[in-house]
Order: structure tokens, then sequence, then C-alpha cells
């Protein structure tokens, strides 16, 4: 039935287009039909900074730059990318002046202007409103308005990296009439702004229900009169990963499914009924293993894990924390988890390709357990009868926790099974995701809280520059009861040399030079083993085989250039 | 009967306030948290912002009463405002907001209950009318070839979970026949016929496999009951007497094996509301039980709280109604 329909809808369009040309036109292709297993809660991505959120308001609400799949910046609101050399950034890098297209329209038909962009600022940057990527406007001091269309943002102090304001899916721009009323703590009271925000972007939201599905139809005033080439959208929400891949690669109900968490083998099997294919793009997300600085011992109790409790008294060896990396075969681990949406790394900054390090390689990548055996032999550490090794009364056996994720828990298996063979023993546990990373500070289980010895998980930094990212490894950013567990510094490392650098990287403008710090950084925490890094995780999504124009994107929204999306004639 | 109803309905009040303590404070003890599925690239100043944009930097008794006002004036006074058109002061009131969508919860709860009415209320109804004969019948031929299989299946439908038949379904009839759809169309509307018959197909495979689940448990009980009356002394008299066999089985022993049943039925009822989180999950129906599941997965406490609370309200209010019709239909009953 479905199938016939394509079909039919295509032929109808061949024939009443085939005559003409082949200039595409806009809402040509009828309905553009998109599946999220989670189900988007609101439009506003401002509310809420979930992943969800911020990829379907990208069809809506467009941000003045954004990246491309590559992972570079292309204007979309400006005319160009404001950089040193055009004059666009100042000499002193403590301001920026974007230049707006002079006859951009919010899809109410009313014209883009400065004023918009200020209000975006103040908006996101109001108190007791919550704002969800109030980051991306840290360090702005004045949003000002030059002319109508252009419009210079001040900085607190010198950003050799300013592209984060207004610069991809996370900052887009809100229009200040629709808005205006709803600052602050008033934010969650606009709802029907919140579910239908008006935006320049291809499509417009005809209907919305929460939880559930987004009924969009294309921008009558979008900028390019030839897109989109869908008439209508739908995004629906709700299920698992493994239906929402069935219903693109199996059954061709949906012509694009995102983030495909399925076992490699069972997608396997799917993609021989030759409906969809995959597309894969890798960002910066990699999936590592903590190790702990401080002692986690739960004698300690509350102490666990805080300067006080002191160095932990096996890992703060580092001939065992090099040990526990070279045990780790990555490619079985990738093969067995991840398949085509991960490889094997040993950088915590993975890419992009400038800033990828391969100093690290040669003893990290493959897999060495007579060389770790030798380490640990060496550094005194003698295995006992039960084939664990220990020193001074201190056994290798650690308890590795990780948030629950049927992959996590494959992994975890595949590490303690190869840790055996160099004599450590490792004690598994899993928490749920929502505990996990809730970071609630009266849970023992946070992953701030680090009340195990090692723990694996994944993160990510969101643009191309690391430089923030790389921060979080600094002595102050430690997570202890004094900042509410709130440091973003994980495995407790604190090295003075490492600290300076970041430093160093703060005032450099030169993206040469930078790249040159990120990969000296990077080498320093896996070099020092602050981590274990395991695999650079890609997005896998999936898309029919009739949908032309998906150019998988790791940088930006997965929807970013949704406006060139075409059914296959 | 009707001081007796009175008196549980009063009783109810102060039962139900309870609930609702007990669950806003379990809700507070759980360590989920409204934050926990942003990504990490969202810093922790900005969580501890939003945190308390949500209001969660009050203290446990506030947000608790915050809750109640909401819950219990400014909510029906909402409700009495859209229906007559009045206005009671000047009409701001707090309402209870999710967290996770920023809007009224009894918007939501309105948005979904017809989904889950249809889709789980009609393979309840599906349930029952299977289920009666079948039950019948089984008792009738105690042993025979019929109840063998009867109680086979009803052990089948019982015990195999339904996130197993409800993919089961999906594999057999969405992936290899292509004849339902195995994703649920909210937006579909029934204007004609072609739409109609689209609506049937997409409640197809969700309602088969509750009604299965339905039947199977309703259909032990009508078989079970039956028996217990099949032997009776009565039922004898009745045969003595020479009544025909089929009135003795329809009239004299279905009409009393019937009594404890529908008490089962009417318990049963809240179920509905609370919609089946794990069908509706799958196929994708945007009840009540997926919003409820999503809710909890979110941590929107105020979401899980007041829905929670919703079904406790319909628990204790059918609890008292199976009561009452107890004594309606068994005049052997009286409560006064």
């Amino acid at each position: 039935m479905n199938k016939l329909n394509i079909l039919l809808a295509g032929s109808v369009a061949a024939l009443a287009f085939g005559a003409t040309a082949a200039q595409a036109e806009r809402g040509t292709d009828g309905d553009l039909k998109i599946l999220f297993w989670q189900a988007v809660s609101t439009m506003n991505p401002y509310l809420s900074g979930g992943t969800k959120e911020v990829y379907a308001s990208s069809m809506v609400i467009e941000p003045l730059a954004r990246y491309d799949e590559k992972g570079e910046l292309v204007p979309t609101l400006v005319t160009e990318i404001p950089t040193i050399e055009n004059g666009g950034v100042a000499q002193d890098l403590l301001s920026m002046t974007w230049k707006l297209k002079p006859d951009v329209k919010w899809s109410d038909g009313t014209p883009l202007t400065a004023n918009d962009l200020i209000f975006t600022w103040k908006y996101c940057t109001a108190p007791d409103g919550g704002c969800a990527q109030a980051a991306q406007y840290e360090g702005v001091k004045n949003v000002e308005a030059v002319d109508p269309h252009t419009v210079k943002i001040t900085f607190e102090e010198p950003k050799p990296y300013p592209y984060s304001a207004f610069v991809g899916a996370q900052s887009p721009v809100i229009q200040a009439a629709q808005f205006k009323d709803c600052v602050g703590a008033r934010a969650p009271e606009c709802t029907s702004a919140n579910f239908m925000p008006i935006g320049t972007g291809p499509f417009v939201v005809k209907d919305f229900k929460p939880n559930d599905v987004i009924s969009f139809e294309a921008n009558p005033n979008y900028r390019d009169p030839a897109k989109p080439a869908f008439a209508t959208a739908t995004l629906k929400g709700g299920g698992d990963a493994a239906s929402a891949a069935r219903a693109v690669l199996e059954t061709g109900e949906f012509d694009y499914a995102w983030n495909m968490q399925v076992e490699p083998e069972v997608l396997a099997t799917m993609l021989a009924a030759g409906k969809g294919q995959l597309v894969t793009a890798f960002g910066t997300q990699v999936e590592r293993i903590n190790l702990n600085h401080y002692n986690a011992d739960p004698a300690l109790g509350s102490k666990r894990s805080t300067k006080e409790a002191g160095p932990h008294p096996a890992l703060s060896d580092p001939a065992v924390r090099r040990a526990l990396s070279m045990a780790i075969d990555r490619d079985i681990i990738d093969e067995a988890g991840y398949g085509e949406a991960g490889r094997p790394t040993c950088n915590i900054v993975p890419a992009p390709e400038a800033y990828a390090s391969t100093g690290n390689d040669d003893w990290c990548l493959k897999q060495d357990v007579e060389g770790a055996n030798k380490l640990l032999d060496e550094a005194g550490w003698v295995p006992g009868s039960d084939g664990i090794r220990a020193k001074d009364g201190v056994r290798l056996s650690f308890l590795y926790s990780t948030s629950t994720n049927s992959v996590r828990q494959a992994t975890q298996e595949l590490v303690k099974d190869m840790w055996s063979q160099i004599g450590v023993d490792a004690e598994l546990r899993n928490v749920s995701a929502s505990v996990f990373f809730g970071g609630d500070p009266a849970s023992p289980d946070t992953f701030q809280k680090f009340y195990a010895d090692v723990e694996m998980y994944t993160n990510n930094f969101d643009g191309t520059d690391p430089e923030k990212y790389l921060a979080e490894w600094l002595c102050d950013k430690v997570p202890a009861p004094e900042n509410g567990w709130q440091g973003q510094n994980i495995p407790r490392y604190c090295n003075p040399e490492y600290d300076k650098l970041v430093g160093e990287l703060a005032k450099t403008a030169d993206l040469e030079m930078r790249a040159e710090l990120a990969k000296k950084l990077n080498d320093m925490l896996t070099e020092e083993g602050a981590h274990i890094p395991l695999i650079h995780r890609g997005q896998l999504s999936s898309h029919s085989v009739t949908l032309e124009g998906v150019k998988m994107n790791a940088w930006d929204s997965e929807l970013w250039n949704v406006a060139d999306w075409s059914r296959k004639k | 009967m009707f001081t007796y109803t009175l008196r549980r309905l009063l009783f109810a009040i102060p039962t139900l306030l309870v609930i609702s303590f007990v669950i806003f404070a379990l809700l507070d003890l759980a360590p989920n948290d409204p934050t926990g599925d942003l990504p990490l690239t969202i810093p922790p100043e900005v969580r501890e912002q939003i945190r308390a944009s949500l209001g969660l930097d009050q203290p446990f008794l506030i947000r608790y009463l915050k809750w109640l006002q909401q819950f219990f004036v400014n909510e029906p006074l909402n409700i009495l405002e859209s229906l007559t058109g009045w206005q009671f002061g000047d009409g701001e009131r707090m309402r209870v907001l999710s967290w996770a969508t920023r809007s009224p919860v009894v918007d939501l709860i309105v948005q979904r209950l017809p989904q889950t009415l249809w889709v789980v209320g009609l393979a309840y109804l599906f349930g029952i009318m299977i289920a009666i004969p079948i039950g019948v019948i089984s008792a009738y031929k105690q042993y025979s070839i019929f109840d063998q299989i009867g109680t086979f299946v009803s052990m089948v439908g019982y015990s195999v979970p339904t996130f197993f038949t409800g993919v089961l379904l999906i594999v057999i009839f969405s992936s290899y026949l292509q004849w339902f759809p195995s994703v649920y169309d909210t937006n579909l509307r029934v204007t004609d016929f072609a739409s109609f018959m689209a609506q049937i197909k997409q409640m197809a495979l969700p309602v088969a496999v509750l009604a299965l689940y339905n039947a199977s448990q309703i259909a032990r009980f009508v078989r079970a009951s039956m028996l217990d009356n099949l032997n009776q002394d009565y039922v004898r008299t009745a045969r003595a007497k020479g009544v025909k066999e089929k009135t003795v089985l329809l009239v004299h022993v279905l009409r009393n094996s019937l009594i404890p049943v529908v008490t089962v039925i009417a318990l049963g009822v809240p179920t509905i509301f609370s919609g089946a989180i794990i069908t509706e999950q799958i196929f994708r129906v945007n009840g009540l039980g997926q919003l409820l599941i999503t809710a909890i997965q979110g941590a929107d406490i105020p979401l899980v709280q007041t829905l929670t609370f919703i079904f406790a309200v319909l628990i204790v209010l059918f609890n008292l109604i199976a009561d009452v019709l107890y004594g309606i239909l068994d005049p052997r009953i009286r409560y006064d």
C-alpha cells in the first residue's frame, strides 16, 4: 500500500514536471516522514537542551551560521563568516560583527532584523529563565545593532575562537515579536510560542503534539524559492531504536530515522530488505574509561573520591594505568558493539581532522597483553594465588561502573575478560542513565561523584573547537563536596603543566597553533592515563533509498540541510 | 446504600491526600534528575540554573503544597472557566506544568486520553466479549477438547508478555506480510471510508495484542465461576423441574456466575486509563501509558505525579463502583 503510494506520487510528479524542466520547485515531493525514537518535547531548544529538540527545531529556526558535514562554518542568515582577515572580528579579539542578508523574512512575512538577535541574546541570558544553551552566550558582554542588518557582539575578554553565540543548531535566532512576553521566569508560560516558533528555516510547524508527532509544512517565505522540495514533513517520535530502524530499512514506512543504536548484526539483516541505507558521521564523541586518581574505597564513606581520601592506592601508579589501556583490544569492542558507528581511538579529541593526534597510537591502539604484563611485573605487582596481582597488600581489583545500556554492559564484560589476562580483576556495576548522568548531589551513583575505581561513558564537545572541552581537565575543575560535585574533571586528574598549556590555548588565535596545542593537551591526557579512550563514536542514522540529498552531519543538527532533501524521481 | 456510598466517598478524601503525599515523597526521594537526559556538553552551572527555573531549589514541603494548590484549585477553576466562559479573578493562575514540554500537564492528558480509550478500551471490550463465551463453554464441557485448547490459549495469552506478542505480530503482519502498519499515525483523521479503514488497520495489531491478554485473564475467571455454580443445588433443582438445558445454563448459571466477574471487570477499568505502557510504546500509540513512561524516563516529576495521582483516584473510584455493583447484583449482600 505504502510502496504503491510512493510509486504513484512519484509517477504523478514525474508526469507533471517531466515536461517543464529539471528545475526544482518548492513543495513538489509530497510528505517527508522522519522518525525519532525519542519523541520531541518542545520546539524551543533554549528551554530543553536535548539533542532531539535541537535537531527538530533546526528545521524551523536557524542560527546565523552553521557547520557543514565537514565541520566548516557556512553562513545561513549572514552574507559571510566574520574573520580577522575580512575585518569581521576585531584585531583585539574583543568584538565581532555579523552582517545579515538583507532580504531574509520570518515565516510570517516580517523581515529579520538586528533587533531579533539582540532579543535572542537577552532571552537566553535573562535571570530565572533557566536557558539550557546559556553556555553558548558565555563571555558575551553586549549585543548591539550597528544598523538594522548589522550586529556587533562584544566580549568580556579576548575570544580567540568567537563562533559560539548564534552559531550552530544550539543557538538559533528566535523572533523578538513572538517571544517578547516570554522572557525569564515567564518562558514556560508561552506554550504556543514554544511549540510553534516562527522561524526563518525551510519548514513551519503546523501542528505540535508534545512527545508524539510534529507536522510541518513548507515555509512560504523561505529565502530560496525553489526549496524545500517537500510540501510537508512529519516527525514522529517514540518507540525504540530497533523498531525505528525496521520502519525505515524493512517496512519502508518512514524516510529517515535518527540514531540507530542497534547491534550491528541486527542492522545487517534489516539492510538485506534493500529499502534503506545507513549513513554515518563522526563528530567528537569518545567512549572512554575514566580512571579515578583519588581513593574510592567504600570504607572512606563520604570522603571517597575526594582530595581528603588521598591518591588511589593502585591507580596512582602510572604503570597500572598504562597496563590497563594496553590490555584492551579496541577492535573487538568496536566490532561487537559499534560496527559502522565506531572506530578504535586513543584520543579524547578525535576530530576534526586538524585536531586529531596520532601521538599515542603506537603503544595504545593495538592490544599488547605481553607488554602490559611485563610493565606490571617491573612495577612490582605480583600475581597472588588467585591470579590477581597485588603489591603491599593492595590488590588490582577495581569497581567498574557505567550507565545501563546493552552495548555498555557487553563492553564491560569484554574489558573484564581482557583485564583478567593481565591479572586485574573487575567488579561490574551499572546504574540507570537518568541517575548516573542526573547529577543529583544526594545520590551516591552519579558519574560526578565517581564512587568507583573506573567508570565508562561517552562525552563530546559542541562545534569544532575543543578549547572549552580541554579546560575540563584543569585542577580546579575536580568535583568535590565544596562545589556541590559540579566540576567536569571527573578523573580528578591534576597537572600544573597541563593547566599552563590550557592557559596558553586560551590566548592563541592562530588556528594552526591552536591545533598544535590541542594535540599536545590531548596526548598528555592519554599518555598520563587520565582516562582510557576506547571508541570514537559516530552518529548512525538511516534513510530510505528514495530520499536524496541527505548529508550526514556530526557537527550540527543531522537535519541541517533538510531544505535540500528531495524524493528520487 | 446511599449513605454507604456517601460514607465511602468521604472516606476517600483523606485516603487520596495520603496517597498524593506518598507519591510526591517517593518521587522526591528517587535519584532521578530532569537534567539527566541532557547532553554532557551542557555545563553544570547551566544545569543548576535549569533546576532552579523548574522550582527544584525550593524545599520539599513548599513544592508539595504548591502542587496541591495547582492541582486541586487552579486546574479545576481552569476547566470550569473553559467550560462556562466565566472568569474567576484575573485568570492568571499557575497551572501544573510538565518539565519536559513546559506545557500544562492537564492539556497533555486531554490530548492523550482518546487514543488510550480507543485502543486499550476497545481491547478490553473485545477481551470481555471473547472471554465470556469461551469461559462458559469451557466450564460446561469441562476437560473436553475445547476446554483443553481454551485453557492452553489463555495460559499462553496470560503468560507470554505483550512485548513479545507485539513484536511478533509486527514481524509477521507488518514486516513480512505488510498488511498492517507498525507505527500508529496519530494525525490520521477519519473523514471517509478509506481513512476509516486506515484507522481500523492501524488499531488492529495493538488491539489484538491487548485483547488476547485481557481475554485470557477474564476467560479463566468466567470458567472458574461457572464451575462453582454448575455444581450448586439450585442447578440440580432447575434440571429436575425439567427446565431446558439452555435456560439452565444461560439464565440461571451464567447470571449467578457473572457476579464476581463483573467485579473483576470493574476493578480492571482503571487499567484502561493507565494505558498499556508496553504495547503503546511498541506500536507508538500516543496514549497515557506512553506519556507516563516517557515522563518517568525524563524525570518529568509534575507529569508523573499528576498522572499517577489520577490513576489512584480512578482505582479508588472503581473499587467503590465494584462494591456498589456487587450489592446491586447480589441481593444477599446489604451494606446498610
